[in-house]
């Protein structure tokens, strides 16, 4: 029995570990949104004239767009813009030159969340190092290893210091894969965006190490709407993860972003993903919106860009990460786990655009249902006339646990060439009864032959993760499904 | 070891065992045979523990406990281990990582460290060797696109790797070739000792030329109706299961 209590006692416990606020000084902007707001953004960051013209047209664009409500398999009450705070900075907000200078109760936020900041402690270590760009509600506090990338050219920095220091890169690739008037959270985020983290890689450069932007909201009543550009030039290559938490409020919190991506010849971008933004309370109150918009562009001929995604928090996710396949011989991929429990929904899939010719994608997506979720994959693949021989295969598998969740698969498909081939697989199933006693029958119990065979079954997904994120995503997985099976 | 006594345990509303009494030593090799329907399966589920099946009457005690209290898992713990008649796929979990789940939770519940991965290794590697079992299948998906013949392979090399003190083989022998069979059975048998007791439940006589047991008990309508030693199971093979019926009626 006394085990029984300690399986009960860690299950209570460990429901969501980071949300915890931090005591942090934050400068805010007043709630609401407006075209002083914007102003004000733009010169809290100092930002020239080109960038403020940007934000107002996206501004001026948002005002005369709808918020689109009632396409995606979501339903969640309208949001009220005039009630967010879209600007919040720690203070002090001057240049930082060493790690000793920042607040220390900041270091000790992103310390709870095991993200070191301190760069000799990976160096020594034996693990391959990760450089990270730490973003809290609106600002990006800090950038590690900056000085070691650049000796080799690379350029990893916030996106507002890009624009004063790299305003001839920011310019030529800011919106040119995701323009303003894409859609309604994409106009927002061009308007209002704070911060996020910026990233070049130059011609023939092998990034040497994993870059890693964390994301964190921690002021009430904040959105965060962060804008992310990374562009591999000739023949470069990067490996990027981005990790996400907040804490758990009541009221829902709206995260906007957008992210970039542009490869070039022989480019490859592989970008990561493991979101665990507060998924809201057992009854369904609280947790994050999660409205983001995620492209990437291979504009030349054998550019490749990979999507891995393990989505296992906010209430809503609304997310396609999708590649235009440009160039030649271009690659996208998209690899997705979407768990949903409690009252979670999410709407989320790939849009994989061929142009080019020989152009090639791969979508996987497992999706994972629980308590009385919603998980639903949306993916869209085009071949446009003219992309000659483009092939695409598609697996969407769903798993359900429970009888109360939704599993919905929604695979659009537009041909307009003959010589495309295309491949859609899908599957519905359920965990067994039979899979359940086996493991135990093995001396595994419930709870841990759930982990077992949900991890079984998104291993393809986890084989595309940097080895430390597999790591981190296959626990995650356990804790979000904890309490899901009777 | 084990102690069964009137055991009367079924599915919700069909009893299907009216009273089974059995007593088994370590060391031991206990066969039961009988026909179609007569409860072979329901007695080794009620044993593993398997959700739907019911209890009414009787004990069960495992080295001084109550099995019958136990959840499956912690049975398991305690050195039952049950070879599936149908073995369960589960894809993407390597053969490998599944049993070292599984000899690491057995391990944490006696109080031991969990083994380090080159011993754990060294010993799938032993183990294999029982089973003519190939490299190659440890560390696919557990039981996913295996032969009928492999499956049953894979139970008896679980069953060595986690060195159970009761195992019970539940038609080990059903879809078996006559070479899978003789593989099966070797693997068996040099798992025999003093300390281990083994439940082979089977339809036929067959699979008790291999594995030669101490005892035979008969089951039909949920009861053992005739015990004796292994020369029963050839009695039975000439004669059918009528004859013993017939008799046990008469």
């Amino acid at each position: 029995m006394a085990e029984k209590n300690d399986i009960l006692e860690e299950h209570i416990s460990s429901d969501y570990k980071y949300g915890f606020t931090s005591d942090i000084d934050m400068d805010t902007a007043p709630k609401g949104l407006s075209e002083e707001i914007v102003r004000f953004i733009s010169k809290k960051k100092n930002e020239p004239e080109w960038m403020l013209e940007f934000r107002l047209k996206a501004y001026r664009h948002w005002l005369k767009m709808e918020e689109p409500r009632y396409w995606a398999h979501l339903n969640y009450p309208k949001i009220n813009y005039q009630d967010i705070i879209f600007y919040a900075a720690p203070k002090p907000k001057k240049e930082l030159a060493s790690l000793d200078e920042v607040d220390p109760e900041l270091l000790k936020t992103f310390e709870k969340l095991g993200i070191s900041l301190e760069e000799q402690k990976r160096l020594s270590g034996v693990q391959s190092s990760i450089a990270v760009d730490a973003v809290i509600d609106s600002v990006s506090v800090k950038t590690t290893f900056k000085e070691v990338l650049a000796e080799k050219g690379i350029i990893f920095c916030s996106f507002s210091e890009a624009v004063q220091e790299h305003p001839e890169l920011i310019k030529k690739y800011m919106g040119s894969v995701v323009p303003y008037t894409d859609n309604y959270f994409a106009a927002l985020n061009s308007a209002v965006f704070t911060d996020g983290s910026f990233c070049y890689i130059p011609k023939g450069v092998r990034c040497p190490m994993e870059l890693s932007t964390y994301f964190r909201i921690n002021t009430a009543g904040t959105g965060q709407f962060e804008r992310t550009l990374i562009i591999a030039d000739e023949n470069a290559y990067v490996s990027y993860l981005e990790g996400c938490t907040a804490p758990m409020r009541d009221e829902n919190q709206l995260h906007a972003a957008v992210v970039e991506i542009a490869a070039h010849k022989n480019g490859e971008v592989k970008y990561s993903t493991v979101q665990n933004w507060y998924p809201g309370d057992k009854e369904g109150k609280g947790g994050i919106y999660n409205f983001v918009t995620k492209r990437g562009i291979c504009l030349e001929e054998n550019a490749k860009i990979s999507w891995t995604q393990v989505e296992t928090g906010s209430a809503i996710t609304w997310k396609y990460p999708s590649v235009i396949l440009k160039g030649d011989h271009s690659v996208g991929e998209f690899y997705s786990v979407a768990v949903t429990n409690n009252f979670q929904q999410a709407d989320t899939g790939t849009k994989m655009l061929h142009i080019g010719q020989n152009t090639r994608s791969t979508i996987v997506s497992k999706g994972i249902s629980a308590g009385r979720s919603n998980n639903s994959y949306r993916g869209l693949v085009r071949v446009s006339k003219g992309a000659k021989n483009a092939r695409n295969f598609s697996q969407c598998d769903s798993l359900l646990m429970g009888d109360k969740c939704g599993a919905h698969t929604f695979p659009y498909i537009e041909i307009n060439d003959k010589t495309a081939v295309v491949e859609h697989e899908a599957t519905t199933s359920k965990i067994g009864e039979d899979q359940l006693f086996y493991c135990q029958q093995r001396g595994i119990d419930k709870e841990k032959a759930v982990g077992l065979i949900v991890n079984g079954y998104c291993r393809e997904v986890f084989n595309q993760l940097p080895m430390e994120f597999a790591v981190e995503a296959q626990k995650l997985l356990a804790v979000s499904l904890e309490g899901s099976v009777g | 070891m084990l102690s069964i006594k009137n055991l009367h345990a079924g599915i919700p509303g069909n009893e299907i065992l009216k009273g089974v009494n059995l007593e088994v030593k370590a060391g031991e090799v206990h066969a039961i045979m009988g026909p179609n329907g007569s409860g072979k399966s329901t007695l080794s589920s009620v044993l593993a523990g398997r959700e739907n099946y019911e209890v009414s009457k009787g004990s069960v005690t495992f080295n001084e406990k109550n099995l019958l209290e136990m959840p499956p898992e912690e049975r398991a713990r305690e050195g039952v281990f049950l070879a599936f008649q149908y073995p369960v796929e589960i894809p993407g979990v390597s053969n490998i990582n599944f049993l070292k789940t599984a000899i690491n939770e057995i391990r944490a519940h006696r109080g031991q460290p969990a083994l380090e991965t080159k011993d754990f290794l060294k010993r799938v590697k032993e183990k294999q060797a029982l089973v003519e079992l190939q490299g190659t299948l440890a560390n696919r998906s557990v039981n996913e696109g295996f032969s009928g013949g492999e499956k049953k392979r894979n139970e008896i090399f679980q069953m060595a790797v986690l060195e159970p003190s009761l195992c019970i083989l539940d038609e080990t022998d059903s879809g078996l070739d006559i070479d899978a069979l003789r593989i099966v059975a070797n693997g068996v048998n040099k798992l025999r000792s003093k300390d281990r007791a083994f439940v082979v439940i089977t339809h036929y006589q067959r699979l008790l030329d291999y594995i030669v047991p101490d005892f035979v008990h008969v089951l039909s309508n949920g009861r053992i109706i005739k015990s004796g030693g292994k020369e029963l199971a050839l009695e039975l093979e000439a004669k059918g299961y009528d004859w013993i019926k017939e008799k046990t009626e008469a």
